[in-house]
């Protein structure tokens, strides 16, 4: 599980041709998708569908930027999507009830940031397992969102509200971000000391610890900075749609797990980029499309996920081996 | 390795904690209702409960060797199926469908140990992916329709009783008496510890680390899947998202009984004292009036509250 005391030592080379290693899996994996699907149906290019893809699920790639850093830094967090849900929930309630927009937008952000920075300090200080506690966390915001909402949908919200219909330069606002945020947060996470920070308590914490980086503070942060995406995942995944279901998306944080594991992240902690969770994200959203492209029953959606996760996740292992 | 005294005691006092929890819990929940405290009210709770319990049991040794499977309501819900379809489509006699859809969950909870052992995936992540996978298949094969109109004998799995108790009763106590027993007085079980307290010393004792990991996922298998039986059985129908959430359900059950989520810990009797906690405070709340969802919160805090409270323990015992 988590706590695996002995780790093997791969240069940080060895480390990087891990992580792009997998990147260019996926990304391979998507474009034969793409040629492989357009040839049976031309309609699968269309402008609309493209849109669907890379821009539906812009909100899964932004949370899956912050749970990359969780998961590098050897944690893991399966609350994300009841926090989701919780915090598009905040944002439809205080539209309906007049805020000012931008009041509406930012306040996933901050109530995210501090939920999140709660947990990292009950992992941190009181040293609960993250897995334990965000179980917990789960059943919490879960229970609590049905309990304050009691499960009605929020649906006449004002027209001002829809951020992630938008359009920037031309593109879908979503697309926007998601690119943004995660070509910005792989730089800064490749180029600035607390970024660097995040990858050196994952792969060895007592290394960490030796050069004087406060693994404390360093969980506290990134727990933080998780939220602040979820957040941010939030308010797309929250004004993307006219009605706000006010329940936690099924699986959501699974979905967000698993395509951080597919892009590359390594569950033990110190491997990985933001950019294979979001490629991942798209990998999952261009399969999806694709059955429905070539008539295949929807029923079997999940079964052919599951199992180009587990084959994906075996060939990883297949192709570390063979390096090693 | 063996268990030192101080541990030993700290593991006693917990489930003697959960244990007076339990009776206080149960006091409170007599005084405030008089339909509670009834032998037919407290047998019908074990009724609910078994399903999730037989699959703690199984849980509890996958903890304790430092693993997890997130794939038991994913099984559950395809032997669920299987039964169901090898039933109704395929024609065999329903204790022939029961018996193969058993077979193909322990199948299940076997591929899991492979990935696990033979391609050394981590647990979280091969379970997840067949949590996926096995869920998958259970829709795919249904085309999400439900099986119902199961012959009459059928319902003494999950509705009837035998000699005088209710049948999962008696499935739950001898499955948790072998899985107990297994654990604490025999070299599988030892191993099982061994694995979990530092598996490369496990393996460098010769023992059969790999055998054991494939003997406890077959094991959660299994259970996964009599518990998919005994569900379609209570309630008459079989659905392709049976089982959904359990994997949640029954960690919670083993980590509030004390099990430590990095291995080496833990014991059947905590698991299922907690597991009879959590059910008691679900029905308890319910008859107070408070929703399922309210519930699920103060389960959450109980187990954030639960592992707080033997981490501020440890420490003391530490001093």
């Amino acid at each position: 599980m988590t706590a695996i005391p002995h780790r093997s030592s791969q240069g940080r080379i060895g480390r990087a041709l891990v992580g792009h290693g997998q990147v260019l899996v996926v990304l391979g994996a998507i474009i034969a998708l793409f040629i492989g699907v357009s040839f049976v149906n031309a309609r699968f290019l269309s402008p609309a569908n493209l849109t669907t893809i890379f821009s539906g699920n812009a909100y899964i790639a932004v949370a899956a930027i912050g749970m990359t850093m969780v998961i590098i830094t050897g944690h893991i967090d399966v609350s994300v999507g009841a926090l989701i849900g919780v915090l598009a929930t905040v944002a439809g309630t205080l539209a309906v009830a007049g805020w000012p927009m931008w009041l509406v937008w930012l306040a996933p952000l901050v109530i995210g940031v501090a939920v999140n920075a709660a947990a990292g300090w009950l992992v941190a200080y009181a040293h609960i397992p993250s897995i334990v506690l965000t179980l917990g966390l789960l059943s919490i915001l879960k229970g609590g969102l049905i309990v304050v909402t009691g499960g009605e949908w929020i649906t006449d919200l004002p027209p001002g509200f829809f951020l992630a219909q938008r359009d920037v330069f031309g593109l879908p606002l979503p697309l926007v971000v998601m690119t943004v945020l995660t070509l910005a947060a792989a730089w800064w996470m490749a180029h600035f000391r607390f970024g660097r920070t995040i990858y050196a308590v994952g792969s060895n914490l007592e290394a960490a610890r030796a050069i004087g980086i406060s693994v404390e503070r360093t969980t506290v942060g990134v727990f933080a900075l998780h939220g602040l995406f979820a957040g941010i995942s939030a308010v797309l995944f929250a004004t993307q749609l006219t009605t706000i279901q006010s329940t936690v998306p099924p699986n959501l944080e699974l979905v967000i797990i698993t395509a951080c594991v597919i892009g590359g992240v390594s569950i033990l902690g110190g491997v990985g980029t933001v950019i294979g969770a979001a490629l991942a994200t798209i990998f999952f959203a261009t399969i999806t499309s694709a059955m429905i492209f070539t008539n295949v029953s929807a029923y079997w959606l999940r079964a052919v996920i599951g199992g180009l996760i587990l084959i994906t996740v075996l060939a990883d292992v297949a192709r570390r081996r063979g390096q090693a | 390795m063996s268990p030192t005294s101080g541990r030993l005691n700290l593991l006693l006092s917990h489930e003697a904690m959960l244990a007076i929890l339990l009776a206080v819990t149960l006091l409170i929940l007599s005084l405030l209702s008089d339909s509670f405290f009834s032998t037919a009210n407290l047998l019908n709770q074990v009724r609910l409960t078994a399903e999730i319990g037989l699959i703690t049991l199984a849980m509890t040794l996958v903890i304790i060797t430092g693993g997890i499977d997130l794939s038991v309501g994913s099984i559950a819900g395809l032997s669920a199926i299987m039964l169901g379809l090898l039933w109704q489509k395929a024609g065999l006699p329903l204790p022939l469908a029961a018996v193969t859809s058993l077979g193909i969950a322990v199948l299940a909870g076997l591929g899991n140990g492979v990935i696990i052992t033979r391609f050394r995936v981590p647990p979280l992540i091969a379970t997840l992916a067949t949590m996926a996978f096995y869920r998958g298949l259970a829709e795919g094969f249904s085309q999400s329709r439900s099986v119902r109109g199961y012959p009459e004998g059928f319902y003494i799995l999950g509705q009837g009783e035998v000699l005088g108790l209710p049948t999962q009763v008696w499935i739950l106590i001898v499955a948790a008496v072998l899985v107990g027993t297994a654990l604490s007085a025999t070299a599988f079980g030892r191993t099982v510890f061994a694995i979990g307290a530092n598996e490369t010393a496990a393996r460098f004792s010769s023992l059969p680390v790999d055998r054991v990991k494939l003997i406890v996922y077959g094991l959660s298998g299994f259970m996964s899947g009599l518990s998919g039986l005994l569900l379609v059985s209570r309630v008459t129908t079989t659905r392709s998202d049976m089982g959904m959430g359990w994997e949640l359900d029954a960690i919670t059950a083993v980590v509030l009984g004390g099990a430590s989520i990095f291995g080496g810990r833990g014991t059947v009797l905590g698991s299922v004292l907690a597991l009879a906690l959590i059910q008691c405070l679900k029905s308890g709340l319910s008859l107070a009036g408070v929703k399922a969802d309210g519930t699920i919160v103060l389960i959450g805090l109980f187990l954030i509250g639960a592992v707080l409270l033997g981490n501020l323990m440890d420490r003391i015992a530490a001093r």
